[in-house]
């Protein structure tokens, strides 16, 4: 490329591609080179809407007058970071940039931009990136001097030290830690350009002994897998886990608590009372989960916050007791978190003591070695303990005796502003948000169980169990567990010679087609040896049997070998879209989508057996993900027959394309395979879809995720798409393994000759 | 040729607890002479019923363990080479068909498919057994039953039955026992407590629950009477669950963090 060349006229491969980068108006060579491939990458997880707002954040960066580098690292950076963070969160990104270019800290923007991804993935939500941008906000404005009060400002040495090991800290410390680790920095060297540039570059020893002494603890994020697995083993309760920081909020801390998207904990625990953190975080699951079998929500509208805060106490200790029942092991962990107050540690003339009265009566609950002389007290636990004998009592029954507890106790003092804290937090336990419903908001609460009623209302097809499958969740970045219920069954059959006429019509192309197989068919033999029928003698064998017998040993008999056609060992599964769409008439013709593909299917086996190459037929549609139907048309030990054609012919179409699950159990037929290539062919006529999902983007990010899936497992995936509008989303989903037919009548004739091309 | 069917034969009452109606199935499908599958997964129980129905219908039994090495002659037999020339030995199935006992095929899936073919004529209304080597047609004895087993959990079309051969059996569902049976079970085969039989199937349990999740299958019975076993001969509880049901089944660091968890949890 010469001097001379302009880089704002550089051509782009895709007209689209083309209008951004004029939209970018950018003169770098060097972001040209990379703009279109970046951009591929950023279409594979953007809305449109998202795509423009990444093209506008690029043009602002490279309008900076900073060079190419922050645009650079942005392009490259950002998808990857959205992926795990979500792409709302370049609002937040792009507002510390404006403030640094506002300040003298322009030259900082690259070292954010380059660390950004890093950073993003291991946070893994918005609010918690949001928690890091705005600590080098702070940062930025403590160490950056304005002389004087005038002007005329210097950039602050640590921001681009801080930066740049960014990864690495947020790797290591929870959010919280971080503050403080910076706190001290800032506290220590704020006014010493060098030294600051060196604490926050983890030169100094007092920079890295902090950091180890902020590390104490556990992350979340180091025991994530175990906790899923607890929740499974344990529970049979699988929910996401969702970190939180308390690093923004010192003064009143969030407690751990459950909503629609899943279990929220904090990012990071330390051991306390020697409880490890992990077993705090079982502590907290174990409780969730007990509301979630046990708990049903209440009304809450004509109840005080008093009675309602007994109404949880009590729960809550029956949640707990419950637990203990099924798992007696867990006593001393939820003895050790839960607090036990002092009988006489409130006093009800200057203090409201409810909630120290309340924190006594659950201590009670659970430890019959709780000593408490109150009466009323003793009372309660004696009948809480009879509502929970030779049964799990619920939480209407808690409710009542609650209420009773509250109507015998009430002090005037209670209505004091003062109010007794120490002792009375019980932290393994969660904000009980989901114990009460309010009529006015209605459905806004997400009741216990709501998603459990709706999935046994749907009437479970009869036959085989349902296998399960996992749903990528492009929202929280995360699998939905169990989310896809998939049902197998052999295809129903028809008639056979149905297909045989289709094969007819093609007689000319079937003899092409069989010329060119035998250009393919497989040359190289492989010995099987120590057989004991087999095609030949193998000398060396048979001549260490005869030794044995001489030797009077008994020989082994198998002493022959066998000749096996090898060189070609592939292994494929072709995938055929059910859904409704394909009833369709196809364009320019009487033929519906579905004999084309009837067609295509049979020359394709037709040719497929002429290889030998292990081969299997299925097809799959949706009735939402509690009714993914897999059809198996021909198994691997089939041959290509009058039953298997007999199914072929009863296809028929129906319902919606959940592409990700079936994707994801053909795949893990296809990966068992003994084949050193294993390929799965996917003959789809539209874009992944269903009646329960609105956001079209999230069966395509799913759809995409199974692919990546059973790349890692070994599996091919190859799509042909008879959707003449495809381009836009198959690419993003396959990879650019992708054929798009826009001359639907083709197909007969393409289906085989892509495989030939495919494992030639 | 004498074959000793002494010992073939099951002496003593083998324990066995029904979970169903599974051995007036087995009675129906003997009377009848139908070849019996049982399908489930490992250690829930399978070799111990076709057992117990062997001892109580009071015929012999041989059981066979399938692998992948095996070959049809494995099974039929074979001609042997010594010292005076060539001597036919015949193989299990073969000698189950002369004396009339119950041929027990233990996993199935293991034998590659051309192996198992062999059994189809023994499983028809021809009830022989062709020795093509020897140029003998055994007729099978009027008590010979097949009965094979089947986990299907494997989930993997390399390894299953060609549909051919499915067709040919009378199938009995086998699971794990419902916990409270279970624990029974595991009470009376160990000599153990039945509250720490229970503890030890609700460990089981968990590490059921774990299967797909990073394990392929989940602890047995036979590993929690193996636990029992140990328990019994003065281990504590948590080393025996952990040496015999956790170890076992998972290297994975994760997976054995949430097993001893939940032993942990279940022995307080
Ligand atoms: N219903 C049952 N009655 C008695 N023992 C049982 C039962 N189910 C399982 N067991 C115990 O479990 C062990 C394993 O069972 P086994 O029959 O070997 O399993 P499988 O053949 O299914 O792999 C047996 O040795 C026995 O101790
Ligand atoms: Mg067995």
């Amino acid at each position: 490329m010469g001097r001379s060349e302009d880089a704002r006229q550089r051509a782009m491969r895709h007209p689209q591609a083309q209008a951004w980068w004029r939209q970018m108006d950018c003169g770098f060579t060097q972001v040209a080179d990379v703009f279109e491939e970046c951009l591929y990458e950023a279409l594979s997880a953007f809305t449109r809407a998202e795509m423009e707002a990444f093209v506008a954040a690029a043009r602002e960066l490279a309008h900076l007058g900073r060079g190419p580098e922050p645009v650079l690292a942005f392009l490259e950076g950002w998808p990857s970071a959205a992926a795990a963070v979500g792409a709302a969160a370049l609002d937040d990104v792009m507002s510390l940039v404006r403030a640094q270019q506002a300040s003298p800290n322009g030259s900082a923007i690259a070292p954010l931009l380059q660390t950004l991804a890093a950073v993003a993935r291991r946070l893994g939500s918005r609010e918690q990136l949001a928690g890091y941008l705005e600590l080098a906000r702070e940062l930025m404005a403590r160490t950056t001097d304005s002389l004087h009060g005038r002007q005329a400002m210097t950039a602050s040495a640590g921001l681009p030290a801080f930066f740049g090991q960014a990864p690495q800290l947020v790797e290591q410390l929870p959010l919280a830690g971080l503050r403080q680790w910076v706190e001290y920095g800032l506290r220590h060297y704020a006014r010493q350009p060098q030294q600051q540039a060196d604490y926050f570059d983890l030169k100094l020893a007092d920079s890295r002994a902090v950091m180890q002494r902020e590390r104490r603890g556990t992350l979340l994020a180091d025991v994530e897998r175990q906790l899923d697995c607890t929740l499974r083993a344990l529970w049979r309760d699988p929910q996401p886990i969702i970190p939180y920081s308390n690093a923004y909020h010192a003064l009143r801390q969030i407690t751990p608590y459950h909503d629609s998207l899943g279990a929220r904990l904090p990012d990071a625990l330390e051991a306390r009372d020697g409880v490890a953190a992990i077993d705090r975080y079982r502590a907290t699951l174990a409780h969730m989960a007990g509301h979630r079998r046990w708990s049903r929500p209440l009304i809450a509208d004509n109840w005080s916050p008093f009675q309602r805060l007994a109404v949880e106490f009590l729960e809550d200790a029956r949640i707990d007791c419950l637990l203990l029942r099924e798992y007696p092991g867990l006593a001393p962990t939820l003895l050790a978190l839960h607090p036990r107050p002092r009988e006489d540690a409130c006093d009800p003339e200057t203090t409201s003591c409810l909630r120290h009265r309340l924190a006594m009566l659950s201590r009670a609950c659970l430890d019959a070695a709780h000593g408490y002389r109150d009466a009323a007290l003793n009372e309660t636990v004696a009948a809480f303990h009879a509502a929970l004998t030779g049964g799990a009592a619920d939480t209407a029954r808690m409710a009542e005796l609650a209420l009773a507890w509250v109507a015998r106790t009430r002090r005037p003092s209670d209505q004091l502003p003062r109010i007794h804290f120490d002792d009375t937090v019980i932290d393994y336990r969660d904000d009980n948000r989901a114990l009460w419903a309010f009529i006015e908001e209605g459905d806004e609460e997400e009741a216990f169980d709501t998603r459990k009623q709706a999935a046994e209302e749907t009437p479970a097809p009869a036959g085989l169990p349902p296998r399960h499958y996992p749903e990528w969740d492009r929202a929280t970045q995360s699998y939905r567990p169990d989310w896809v219920s998939l049902y197998e069954a052999l295809h129903p059959a028809g008639e056979a010679a149905a297909i045989d006429r289709l094969l007819a019509r093609h007689a000319v192309l079937a003899r092409r087609l069989t010329r060119l197989l035998d250009l393919h068919k497989p040359q190289n033999t492989q010995r099987i040896r120590h057989r004991e029928d087999g095609a030949e003698l193998d000398l060396d064998t048979a001549i260490r049997s005869l030794a044995d017998l001489r030797c009077g040993l008994t020989p082994d008999p198998r002493i022959n070998f066998d000749q096996r056609a090898s060189g070609r060992s592939i292994a494929v599964l072709l995938l055929l879209d059910l859904s409704e769409s394909l009833g369709q008439a196809a364009a320019g013709g009487g033929q519906t989508l579905l004999q084309l593909s009837q067609e295509a299917v049979a020359l394709l086996a037709l040719a497929i057996e002429g290889l030998r190459d292990p081969f299997a037929i299925a097809g799959f549609h949706s009735n939402t993900r509690h009714e993914v139907r897999y059809l198996h048309i021909k198994g691997f030990s089939e041959r290509w027959d009058d039953t298997v054609k007999g199914r072929l012919a009863a296809l028929q179409a129906g319902w919606s394309t959940r592409m990700g699950a079936a994707l994801r159990h053909a795949g893990a037929a296809l990966a068992q395979r003994p084949a050193d290539k294993r390929l799965l062919l996917l003959l789809t006529d539209g874009e992944p879809a269903d009646v329960d999902v609105e956001d079209g983007q999230h069966l395509h990010a799913d759809a995409k995720k199974a692919v990546s899936e059973l790349a890692s497992q070994g599996v091919d995936t190859f799509c042909l798409s008879l959707d003449p509008q495809a381009d836009d989303y198959v690419r993003d989903i396959f990879g650019g393994r992708h054929l798009v037919l826009d001359r639907v009548a083709q197909l007969p004739e393409k289906l085989p000759l892509l495989y030939l091309a495919l494992t030639r | 040729m004498s074959i000793d069917i002494a010992q073939y034969r099951i002496a003593r009452e083998p324990f066995y607890r029904p979970q169903g109606d599974e051995v007036a199935l087995y009675e129906a499908a003997y009377a009848a002479r139908l070849p019996v599958m049982l399908k489930g997964p490992t250690g829930c129980g399978k070799s111990r019923f076709v057992e117990y129905m062997a001892w109580r219908l009071d015929r012999p039994l041989i059981t066979v363990a399938c692998n992948e090495d095996m070959t049809a002659s494995d099974l039929v037999g074979r001609y042997l080479l010594d010292r005076d020339g060539t001597r036919w030995l015949d193989g299990p199935l073969t000698v189950a068909a002369r004396i009339g006992a119950i041929c027990y095929l233990d996993e199935i899936v293991e034998a590659r498919q051309d192996t198992t073919v062999v059994i189809h004529p023994l499983t028809d209304h021809r009830r022989a057994l062709p020795l093509d080597k020897k140029g003998e047609l055994v007729a099978a004895h009027p008590d010979f039953q097949l009965a094979i087993s089947y986990n299907p959990g494997y989930q993997s079309l390399m390894k299953d039955l060609k549909p051919s051969t499915k067709q040919r059996f009378a199938a009995l569902d086998f699971d794990y026992p419902e916990a409270a049976l279970e624990a029974e079970i595991v009470a009376r085969e160990t000599g153990i407590d039945g509250e720490t039989a229970a503890r030890l199937v609700k460990v089981a349990q968990a590490a059921r629950n774990l299967k797909g999740h990073g394990l392929v299958e989940g602890a047995s019975t036979r590993l929690v009477v193996y636990a029992a076993e140990l328990i019994r001969r003065g281990v504590a509880p948590r080393a025996a669950c952990r040496a015999a049901m956790a170890r076992p089944i998972t290297d994975d660091a994760d997976i054995r963090a949430t097993l001893d968890h939940a032993v942990d949890a279940v022995f307080a």
